[in-house]
């Protein structure tokens, strides 16, 4: 510890502080822009110059190491003086275009200059000029306002992983850009709008939509990836105008992706559904509530007493909040029917009896940091979890290795210290290889079931080396992606990581698909073991569904087989916040409201329980989804559903909630039978579910729809061999074949993934008829030549 | 296809062994000095080729390229003719010398006379204050004292 003076002050701070560190610990406020705590040391704005005894000069509070017995004047007028010469250069050349800046009132130059500049300028010469660049659709530039703190472009080196912008050039002519008008594609890159001190890098969506002061601060929590991160969602007149991180250092430290940034475009949407409708003679009609919810609690009333109660089932989506889950199980239940799930997109529940509790990451967002060994199996890392990513690679560099076992050799912008890239029907094999690997290396049995079932199989040296890096190390964890969750031999692979993990000495975790998959599985939104799962309410299709915010045609994993049993069924109640694609197969549409509108609990990865409030008004007469269930729930007389809060619904769920999760989550599983090796033939599939498809909200919002990530989704990655032998030329569809299925996609060739394989998305309409195909067959497309006239 | 011929890659090779294996970026001058050798001028094709075989961003590889004004962005005459005007030289003829070749090869400061034979730009310090008015030739070939009829000599020599 280092013993030093600031202002007077005596402050103690750790060995290898900074001077800027130590004054914050003191309360003392020192002018920066260049200096972000999470971000490295640049020293080049200057603006933090204080005066330090027996130093000849001011010095850079930032970049200043504290040493013993300093004595610091951050605001005599010596610092001052300093401090106000680094201003008066600074707005030489920044234009005084504040009326029209979007960053306005919410400016650290604006701020500062209040404190620092002059009233007016010397300098008489004409101001620089910087060309405005096109960085995509989601950031907005106006570089002329840019005074080079780099904190941009040391976001994109160290945080984001991908430097995508640079600083050009020398002196006055240096400028903020990306490699030839690139555009910025990192999945995190809204966050440089934050960093940005001044008003060069602004939110395109956002752009001249409202002022920084009109807009009050609403704290929320983000429905979308299992993270949970916290939000401050801004408001003008009952409109969600735009959303900023809320930190969080447990969850999403003070980053937020671009899905939980930009998604809130989907809440303003022309798609929302604002009136309950009924469909009658074939016609929709926009109904009162009552009349709504009299008509479900009869048709409910009457197939259950028709055909039973098992005859109803509800497919529910996982963003919705848990006491929304909580009611539609009680209501379900209650009706004497277990037909529930949320776990729409899991191809195989085989294990459900063998699942001891709820699944989850297995430890803090915060310890992954600590883990010295980790393997991640069957994951799109970056783009299913851009800032768990980010941890990892954070702690990638301070030594953490991090093995990848997946389908495509994707680029996590992080050192990867052994990859196994192998075809999706091999996964299972592969992870039996690094357990056999492991059990040699740390001469223990493996269990019976797992030994039998790799008893023949041969270990890679891959395998081999993520086995020796898992077994080198103290403290490891076994991390199970959305695309294992969503494999057609889950129940193999989640027996396997847990035998893994179990021979490591280390966790076993979920990355956790949803932003409440596990409040979903806590209030028993799942079948249990005498209802059907979404994958039985399809195939053995019910007389009635209820289909709560989720879109089975793209949120369940065989989207065209779950429409067809929809369509079969005598009565579909939607309960959604947008109209779709159940306008053909439902009978009642009731509007619910998403996230901002109604109050409630999301329970993230790490199963940390967080509630919030509403923010705005629910739009037009779209109600919270708990009061509406609450009251169908009183319609159809059923017990326990007499609240007048959505305290009464939380407490009806357990008095301590975060006691009552944490006693549920567990991620141990039972003996399951082994799948090593199953049958395949043809071009194997690559099935993920897209960053900006996800959820209802997310493809709502038009401008990440627009992102690159988004357009690649709607293609076909095939595995070089597979492009080679179809002889295409780029950018040249190919037909997809799936059984009597066929779609058409644009082709490009992807030599990320493995020989024999082809990346083509779930959850896009695109991609709709091919169901959750593993296979296809594909065809070149005949090339639509353009034929000149000839010359006569 | 690869612009670097096999030569220049062996060559940034040798470079590349001067510092650590995972420093790979260290030689990225050195590397587009080579590159700018074999092609005259560093287009976005030839810098972007450079970063990925020393596994950088392509923009930090273009923020270096951009920093030092030895690296040609643009294609040049034969001959690029750098005259230095910082303050030393500008002080002991160094301007003078600009603008004498200026008038001689009727173009300005970053242009190219129509025959393509000679570039003319703007120098910084060149650290040989005391030769002044100095100028380098093609960024390798320094000439000191430059008065106006050794100015002459070198034109007409350059031009055979």
């Amino acid at each position: 510890m280092i013993k030093l003076e600031i202002d007077g002050k005596a402050v103690e701070v750790e060995n290898g502080s900074t001077v800027m560190e130590a004054a914050n610990k003191v309360g003392s406020f020192i002018p920066h822009f260049c200096y972000h705590k999470k971000l490295s040391i640049a020293a080049n704005c200057r603006m933090c110059l204080v005066q330090v005894e027996k130093a000849p000069k001011p010095l850079p509070a930032c970049a200043t190491p504290a040493t013993e017995g300093m004595k610091v004047q951050t605001a005599s007028q010596y610092a001052k003086t300093a401090q106000q010469g680094v201003m008066e250069f600074l707005l030489i050349n920044h234009p005084l275009d504040c009326p029209i800046c979007d960053q306005g009132g919410e400016c650290q130059l604006q701020d500062l200059a209040v404190g620092y500049g002059g009233s007016a300028s010397r300098y008489q010469e004409e101001k620089r000029v910087v060309v405005n660049k096109n960085l995509g659709p989601l950031i907005s530039t106006d570089m002329t306002r840019c005074i080079h703190c780099t904190r941009c472009v040391r976001f994109g080196q160290e945080i984001a992983g991908v430097m995508e912008l640079g600083m050009a050039g020398r002196g006055e002519h240096s400028e903020i850009l990306s490699f030839v008008g690139r555009t910025v594609d990192s999945e995190l890159s809204g966050n440089v709008i934050d960093l940005c001190p001044v008003g060069a890098l602004t939110s395109k969506p956002f752009r001249y939509s409202a002022r920084t002061w009109e807009l009050s601060r609403r704290k929320s929590v983000s429905p979308h990836d299992g993270l949970g991160s916290n939000l401050v969602v801004q408001v003008k007149v009952d409109k969600v105008m735009r959303v900023l991180p809320r930190e969080n250092e447990a969850i999403n430290e003070c980053w937020l992706s671009d899905k939980d940034r930009f998604a809130y475009e989907g809440l303003n949407s022309a798609e929302r559904l604002t009136k309950p409708m009924l469909k009658q003679d074939g016609k929709w009609t926009e109904v009162e509530w009552n009349v709504a919810l009299d008509y479900v609690a009869h048709a409910l009333a009457n197939i259950r007493n028709e055909h039973g109660a098992d005859a109803i089932g509800a497919l529910a989506s996982p963003h919705q909040t848990l006491e929304e889950l909580h009611l539609l199980n009680k209501l379900v239940r209650g009706m004497g029917s277990n037909n529930i799930d949320t776990r729409l997109r899991q191809l195989d529940t085989r294990a459900d009896g063998q699942v001891k509790g709820v699944r989850w990451l297995g430890m803090k967002v915060a310890d992954l940091a600590a883990l010295q060994s980790v393997l991640v199996v069957g994951s799109t890392l970056r783009k299913d979890h851009p800032l768990l990513a980010n941890r990892f690679r954070q702690a990638a560099k301070r030594g953490q290795q991090v093995n990848v076992l997946h389908v495509a050799d994707d680029d996590l912008l992080m050192n990867v210290a052994n990859r196994l890239i192998v075809k999706p029907s091999q996964m299972a094999d592969a992870l039996a290889q690094v357990a056999k690997a492991l059990a040699a290396l740390k001469s223990q049995p493996l269990s019976k079931s797992v030994a039998d079932a790799t008893a023949n199989i041969r270990v890679s040296d891959a395998a081999q080396a993520i086995a020796k890096s898992l077994a080198d190390k103290e403290k490891v964890g076994i991390f199970v992606g959305n695309f294992a969750e969503h494999h057609p031999e889950f129940s193999t692979l989640y027996a396997l990581a847990q035998e893994v993990a179990r021979l490591a000495g280390g966790t076993l975790g979920f990355l956790g698909e949803a932003a409440n998959s596990v409040g979903a599985a806590a209030v028993g939104a799942v079948p249990g073991s005498k209802g059907l799962c979404a994958q039985g309410m399809k195939s053995q299709p019910r007389k009635a569904y209820i289909v709560f915010g989720a879109e089975p045609d793209l949120d369940a994993a065989d989207g065209e087989a779950t429409l067809a049993a929809l369509y079969t069924a005598e009565t579909v109640i939607a309960f959604s916040a947008f109209k779709h694609a159940a306008s053909r197969y439902a009978d009642v549409l009731l509007p619910i409201a998403p996230f901002t509108e109604t109050a409630g609990t999301f329970v993230n990865t790490e199963g940390t329980v967080q509630s919030f409030n509403g923010v705005v008004k629910p739009l037009g007469d779209a109600r919270p989804g708990w009061k509406v269930l609450r009251v169908l729930g009183n319609l159809m007389k059923l017990d326990g559903f007499e609240f007048n809060s959505i305290e009464d619904v939380r407490a009806d769920i357990a008095a301590d909630l975060q006691g009552f999760v944490a006693g549920k989550l567990n991620n141990a599983i039972g003996e399951v039978t082994m799948n090593l090796a199953p049958a395949t033939a043809g071009v194997e599939r690559i099935a993920e579910v897209p960053l900006y498809a996800a959820d209802p909200l997310v493809r709502r919002a038009p401008s990440l729809q627009k992102t690159a990530d988004a357009k690649r989704a709607a293609t076909a990655g095939l595995a070089p061999d597979v492009y080679d032998n179809l002889k295409l030329v780029d950018g040249q569809s190919v037909r997809i074949k799936a059984g009597a299925a066929e779609v058409n996609l644009p082709a490009r060739r992807d030599p990320t993934l493995p020989a024999g394989t082809a990346r083509v998305a779930l959850a896009l309409p695109e991609t709709l008829a091919l169901g959750a195909a593993t296979t296809l067959t594909l065809e070149m497309l005949p090339v639509a030549v353009t034929i000149g006239h000839a010359a006569e | 296809m690869s612009l670097l011929s096999a030569l220049a890659k062996q060559k940034i090779d040798r470079e590349l062994t001067k510092y650590p294996a995972d420093q790979k970026q260290s030689a990225c001058m050195s590397a587009l000095a080579i590159a700018q050798d074999e092609h005259g001028w560093l287009s976005n094709e030839l810098m972007d080729e450079v970063a990925q075989y020393l596994g950088m961003a392509p923009v930090a590889v273009y923020e270096v390229a951009t920093f030092y004004n030895m690296y040609n962005l643009k294609p040049t005459g034969k001959h690029k003719v750098t005259v230095c005007t910082n303050l030393p030289c500008a002080l002991s003829g160094g301007v003078d010398a600009a603008e004498y070749l200026k008038h001689k090869l009727g173009i300005d400061f970053r242009e190219t006379t129509a025959d393509g034979q000679f570039t003319l730009m703007e120098g910084e310090c060149m650290g040989a204050c005391g030769d002044a008015p100095v100028l380098l030739v093609n960024n390798k070939r320094m000439c000191s004292f430059m008065s106006k009829e050794k100015l002459d000599q070198l034109v007409e020599e350059l031009k055979k």
